[in-house]
């Protein structure tokens, strides 16, 4: 059945975008034509988009505005020493990004080509229709890495879309940390549709600390789909700091053994924010381990969404995989709907998760209070020390104290 | 005399590592012998193979049980035929009461002795006598096995059981890790009181403490998979007081 | 050497080989309509139950609507859809007449009954159970009825609620379960044949345990039970429901639908031993089981569901509570078994819109075979239910390599005084628990079985006590194997 184009909002939504120029696989594009025609936006009766709607996506006004900006944003550095690559609307900045072939064992190109097949989404198959930039960082056998590469992603001007496609080779033996970071600078109803892939290949160590922290009407989707070859180590750490809209589907595809996979994320919200976190660990290999910990604190008449999903696989044997979800309403016009979700198709395996949502413990505000703290700072120390739960883990010490300085400038909390 | 347990010429690995390395021991009935020796000699990997652990493989030699081939025996024979292991990490088992345990574990062995099962009343009289021997609270016994207990408790519902079942050879496995004196003294006063003509005892300790109390009658040195010394209750002194060193140094000269 | 140790694999393999244990037929001549669906059969059902006009209405409608639906297809099962046509929606046994007294009931059916283990005689000396006993879809034996009705408690037939209490029928039925609710339970207010009928007045604390077992029994005959629970300002019930069936090779569709309602201080406690015919080994035949319970809570009140499932080739079952009032109180214990190519999604919804409302879920599920076994709950906190509480465990226990075990909670929170707390774990059966009691001279077989049951205690332990030795020889017979 041929369908006629405009015939839906995706459709219209579409028309208002460019072609991507850039160089992909044709599959992945075939796919993503197939997979696009006659399609709709997702509604929440999908249940992958269960508690996220996305009309104000698809109703945004769409412009394509020139880049602006001259210079990184001081709020856009995390870390003294990293390798910056900047991203102006999903476009490339070579100008204001450092030189990353001057690193050893560090290989740059502007392509966008991976081992990954397609993945049935709507924005995933929009990113590679309509890709407005994308590039390869390879990281090369045996490379240890010193300092972080930071990819910053900075939206400018009024209905911008980016739809960047970063893709990352961490070969054997090598390690390596990432910062992934979004600013906004001047713009508003914008949206980003970012694309990481990274294929962490065996013995590999691969960190990406990913720091949300946009202060506009914009609107993120990040897509991020993560191989782990045998004995490898993949960590990724989500902090949501800021933003009005944000969608994050996180996929761990565990495909060797003795692989071990950390994804930590920290969503502190407010006002009328709305930050979805979706991860998918998938262990299709025996003798592996997984751990989850997301801890999201909702104030004002912000929502906050966590599903959290591990599979095992026949035969995935021996897995261990531990998730776990916090929140803390501080509002009540807040909400969270959390789903942490098991599908064990493998016996010999110990998998648990756990969730809890409550408000912060009266017992503890009391104590501190006869300690001598006013209520609110007995309130900032334990909605800290909450938070903190999920930043203490986290290696570079740079990202932790951007956050920690963040939420102090946003909340008053000092950490 | 007979011999309750011979264990000749015993070798056993774990995942392709030999562990034990021809490992003889015998036990008369009336005997207690304690096996001493320092950390990863064997000594608990002697308690699960006797007891038949399926991870370790067995790759020579011979264990007769009182007169029947111990290894060609499954683990629930072995204990029906009278063999107790008392572990030294007793498991929890979570809803299932100790008393309906030990009642399908009293009833299973009298089964296979071809004896009737207990009455409920011959049962919760036995209970109560036996919890007494261990100083164990009645109490302890409604509550699911092990579960919640602490460590004195663990091991004292392990003699308690042991009391319960009347096994001919005790196997303790490090019963006196982890206990105050208190507790050392009631599990010991326990093996002491279960302690007749026809029964016998392996008691296997890192310490020498636990032997001022279940006093035995010999006492063997256990050394990378083989008994390398035996000797009378006093060596346990000498070896608490020495340590396992000059041992090691023994056996280096003699080679 | 030799390995002494029966393995999880070789239990599951004489798991597979359990037959079902009460595959029998009774052999009562029916009185059928014939097959398949339309509003001539709504008629025909109407008029063969001697039906009032808004109740032939209520059906009707529920009919438009159902045609407007489509199955739902979110569950984590498969199988092949019922053809909605080639069922028979009405069967009754031929006896024209009721019993006046036991000694009048067909002697084939307490032979039934007996075989089934639930002698009427003996759960009416040794308990003081009254059972209503619903043999496809007519109920036949009606007992204690005089010393109920000097409390003014009803316990009936749906048909005879209808005829005697049309005002209480009128006034509950559909009020918890609304004919749109969902595919099943507009399919079977539509078609619904009988059941049961409980009302407790105020304040009346019900002295026994009221008891329904069901019973499919024609070949094709689909079974959509009705069951209304009324528990008046202060009252207290405790309803038992207990299923068994025979062996059938086509799979026979149960939709039955399940209402409560508890007023303000009122408890019910509702508690059901399924073992319908899960199918044969390969998978073959079984009964679909796609129910809907549901009780709707008033101030102060409480309802407790308890559930241990075993049968059933197919379970689609979510009993919920909507605890509308404040203070009130929800609970949900379930253990759910599956075997061979059962697959089971079960769980429970607590919807809380009352302050200081309450919920406890603890659920157990254990997979055999090559089952599928899913836990799907929805803990749903609204704006203004403060101080709302929910504790949720849900652990799942794996026996072999070719099963599954899966877990889907949903929790949505609506409201910052609310506490909710949710575990779940998934492990394989502990080895290290097994050798413990196969050292003490415990067969493997017996240590599963004293294991398992021991998992399931804490579900176990919320039945009502005659109903729990039954509840344990199910899970004993389901995990039962033959050692060599």
């Amino acid at each position: 059945m041929s369908q006629t184009l405009m015939n839906t909002k995706l459709d219209q939504f579409r028309s208002k975008l460019t072609p991507s120029k850039v160089k992909i696989d044709q599959t992945l594009l075939d796919h993503a034509d197939a997979y696009l025609s006659g399609r709709e936006f997702p509604t929440t009766r999908d249940e992958f988009w269960k508690y996220t709607r996305l009309t104000k996506i698809s109703n945004l006004e769409i412009n394509v505005n020139d880049s602006i900006i001259q210079s990184i944003p001081e709020e856009a550095i995390i870390h003294p020493n990293a390798q910056k690559i900047v991203f102006e609307n999903g476009v490339f900045r070579k100008d204001l990004s450092d030189d990353i072939l001057q690193v050893q064992g560090v290989q740059f190109s502007e392509k966008g080509s991976s081992s990954f097949t397609f993945q049935e989404d709507v924005f995933y198959a929009l990113n590679c229709k309509y890709s407005t930039d994308a590039i390869t960082i390879d990281i090369e056998s045996k490379t240890i890495l010193k300092d972080p590469i930071h990819l910053i992603l900075i939206s400018s001007g009024d209905g911008s879309v980016s739809m960047p496609r970063i893709v990352i080779n961490a070969a054997k033996f090598s390690e390596s940390e990432f910062i992934v970071s979004t600013h906004n600078v001047n713009s508003q109803n914008c949206l980003s549709n970012v694309v990481i892939e990274a294929d962490v290949q065996e013995n590999a160590k691969l960190t990406i600390n990913k720091i949300q922290n946009e202060k506009s009407s914009n609107f993120s989707v990040f897509n991020e789909r993560v191989d782990q070859a045998l004995n490898s180590c993949f960590t990724i750490n989500t902090l949501t700091l800021n933003g009005s809209w944000i969608r994050n589907n996180v996929r761990v595809n565990v495909n060797g053994q003795n692989a071990e996979t950390h994804l930590l994320g920290a969503y502190v919200t407010n006002e009328n924010q709305h930050v979805d976190n979706h991860t998918l660990i998938d262990h299709l290999a025996p003798n592996c381990q997984s751990n989850e910990l997301y801890k999201g604190v909702l104030d004002g008449k912000s929502t906050g969404v966590f599903n959290g999903k591990v599979f095992v696989r026949k035969d995935a044997q021996k897995i261990n995989a531990f998730q776990s979800n916090g929140n803390v309403l501080l509002s009540d016009d807040a909400t969270i709907n959390s789903k942490p979700e098991l599908e064990i198709y493998a016996d010999d395996v110990k998998c648990s998760h756990g969730s809890t949502t409550g408000q912060l413990d009266e017992d503890a505000v009391y104590y501190l209070r006869t300690r001598g703290l006013s209520e609110k700072s007995a309130r900032h120390l334990l909605v800290t020390a909450f938070i903190g739960d999920v930043l203490e883990k986290i290696e570079d010490e740079h990202v932790v104290k951007y956050a920690e300085n963040a939420l102090s400038m946003r909340y008053g909390w000092s950490f | 005399m007979k011999t309750l347990i011979n264990i000749k010429d015993l070798h056993a690995s774990i995942n392709g590592k030999e562990i034990l390395k021809g490992l003889n021991l015998e036990v008369k009935p009336g005997e207690i012998h304690a096996i001493m020796g320092p950390n990863g000699a064997g000594k608990s990997t002697l308690a699960s193979v006797l007891a038949g652990r399926e991870e370790y493989e067995i790759t020579e030699g011979s264990v007769d049980f009182d007169g029947k081939d111990l290894l060609e025996l499954s683990t629930e024979d072995r204990a029906r035929e009278g063999l107790f292991l008392a572990f030294q990490y007793p498991v929890e088992i979570p809803g299932v009461s100790n008393v309906n345990f030990l009642r399908t574990a009293l009833n299973e062995i009298r089964e296979y002795n071809g004896q009737e099962q207990i009455s409920a009343k011959d049962f919760m009289a036995l209970v109560r006598e036996k919890s007494a021997l261990v100083e164990l609270d009645s109490k302890l016994a409604s509550r699911s096995v092990n579960e919640g207990f602490s460590g004195g408790e663990k091991k004292r519902n392990e003699i308690f059981q042991m009391a319960m079942l009347q096994p001919k050879l005790a196997i303790l496995d490090e019963t006196d890790s982890g206990l105050d004196i208190d507790a050392l003294r009631i599990v010991a006063n326990g093996v002491n009181k279960l302690k007749t003509p026809e029964n016998g005892a392996i008691v296997i300790t890192h310490y020498q403490r636990l032997l001022d109390y279940i006093v035995p009658d010999f006492v063997h040195v256990l050394y990378d998979g083989k008994i390398v010394k035996s000797g009378p209750k006093e060596l346990a002194l000498e070896l608490e007081e020495k340590g396992y060193d000059w041992i090691k140094e023994e056996l280096e000269k003699a080679h | 050497m030799k390995k002494q140790s029966y393995t999880e694999n070789e239990l599951a393999k004489d798991l597979e080989n359990q037959e079902y244990k009460f595959g029998f037929v009774t052999n009562i001549e029916s009185d059928k309509a014939p097959k398949g669906l339309n509003e001539d059969i709504i008629r025909f059902i109407s008029a063969k139950k001697n039906e009032p006009e808004w109740l032939l209405e209520h059906r009707l409608k529920a009919f438009e609507i159902w045609k407007t639906m489509t199955e739902p297809e979110w569950a984590h099962v498969e199988y092949v859809k019922p053809d909605f046509q080639d069922i028979t929606y009405y069967s009754a046994p031929k006896q024209k007449k009721k019993y006046e007294s036991w000694d009048d009931v067909d002697p084939e059916l307490k032979e039934t009954m007996s075989k089934l283990g639930i002698s009427m005689e003996e759960q009416q000396r040794l308990t003081g159970v009254a059972v209503d006993f619903v043999m496809d879809s007519v109920s036949v034996a009606t007992s204690f009825k005089e010393k109920l009705k000097e409390l003014g408690i009803i316990f009936c037939s749906f048909s005879d609620a209808v005829q005697e209490h049309p005002e209480l029928v009128k006034k509950y039925m559909g009020s918890v379960v609304p004919m749109t609710d969902n595919f099943y339970a507009a399919l079977n207010s539509a078609v619904f044949s009988d059941g049961s009928f409980c009302y407790i007045p105020k304040g009346v604390k019900c002295p026994m345990e009221l008891s329904t077992y069901f019973r499919i029994n024609e070949g094709g005959t689909g079974q959509f039970e009705r069951t209304l629970v009324v528990a008046d300002e202060g009252s207290y019930v405790s309803y038992l429901e207990g299923c068994t069936a025979p062996q059938r090779d086509e799979n026979q569709l149960h939709a039955a639908v399940v209402e409560l309602v508890a007023l303000e201080n009122a408890e019910i406690k509702y508690s059901t031993v399924q073992n319908w015919y899960p199918g044969d080994k390969e998978g073959k035949g079984g009964v679909y089981n796609f129910v809907t319970k549901r009780g709707i809570c008033e101030r102060n009140s409480k309802i407790s569901w308890t559930q241990v499932e075993t049968g059933s080739a197919i379970t689609w079952k979510y009993p919920s509570c909507i605890l509308k009032g404040d203070n009130s109180i929800g609970e949900f214990y379930s253990v759910a078994v599956t075997n061979n190519y059962q697959q089971a999604d079960t769980g429970t919804k607590m919807i809380h819109l009352g302050k200081n409302t309450r919920s406890t879920i603890i659920s157990k599920g254990i997979s055999a075979g090559k089952s599928q076994n899913s836990y799907r709950g929805l803990v749903q906190i609204h704006k203004n239910a403060d101080n709302a509480r929910n504790f949720s465990q849900c652990d799942s226990l794996l026996m072999t390599d070719e099963c599954g075990a899966h877990t889907f909670p949903y929790i949505e929170c609506k409201n910052s005084t609310a506490k909710i707390e949710h575990e779940a774990t998934t492990s394989k059966i502990g080895e290290d628990q097994i050798f413990y009691c196969l050292q003490r001279g415990i067969s493997e077989e017996k240590a599963i079985g004293l294991i398992v049951n021991g998992y399931c205690k804490d579900v176990l332990n919320q039945l009502p006590m005659e109903f729990a030795v039954e509840a344990q020889k199910l899970l004993t017979i389901s995990l039962e194997g033959s050692v060599g």
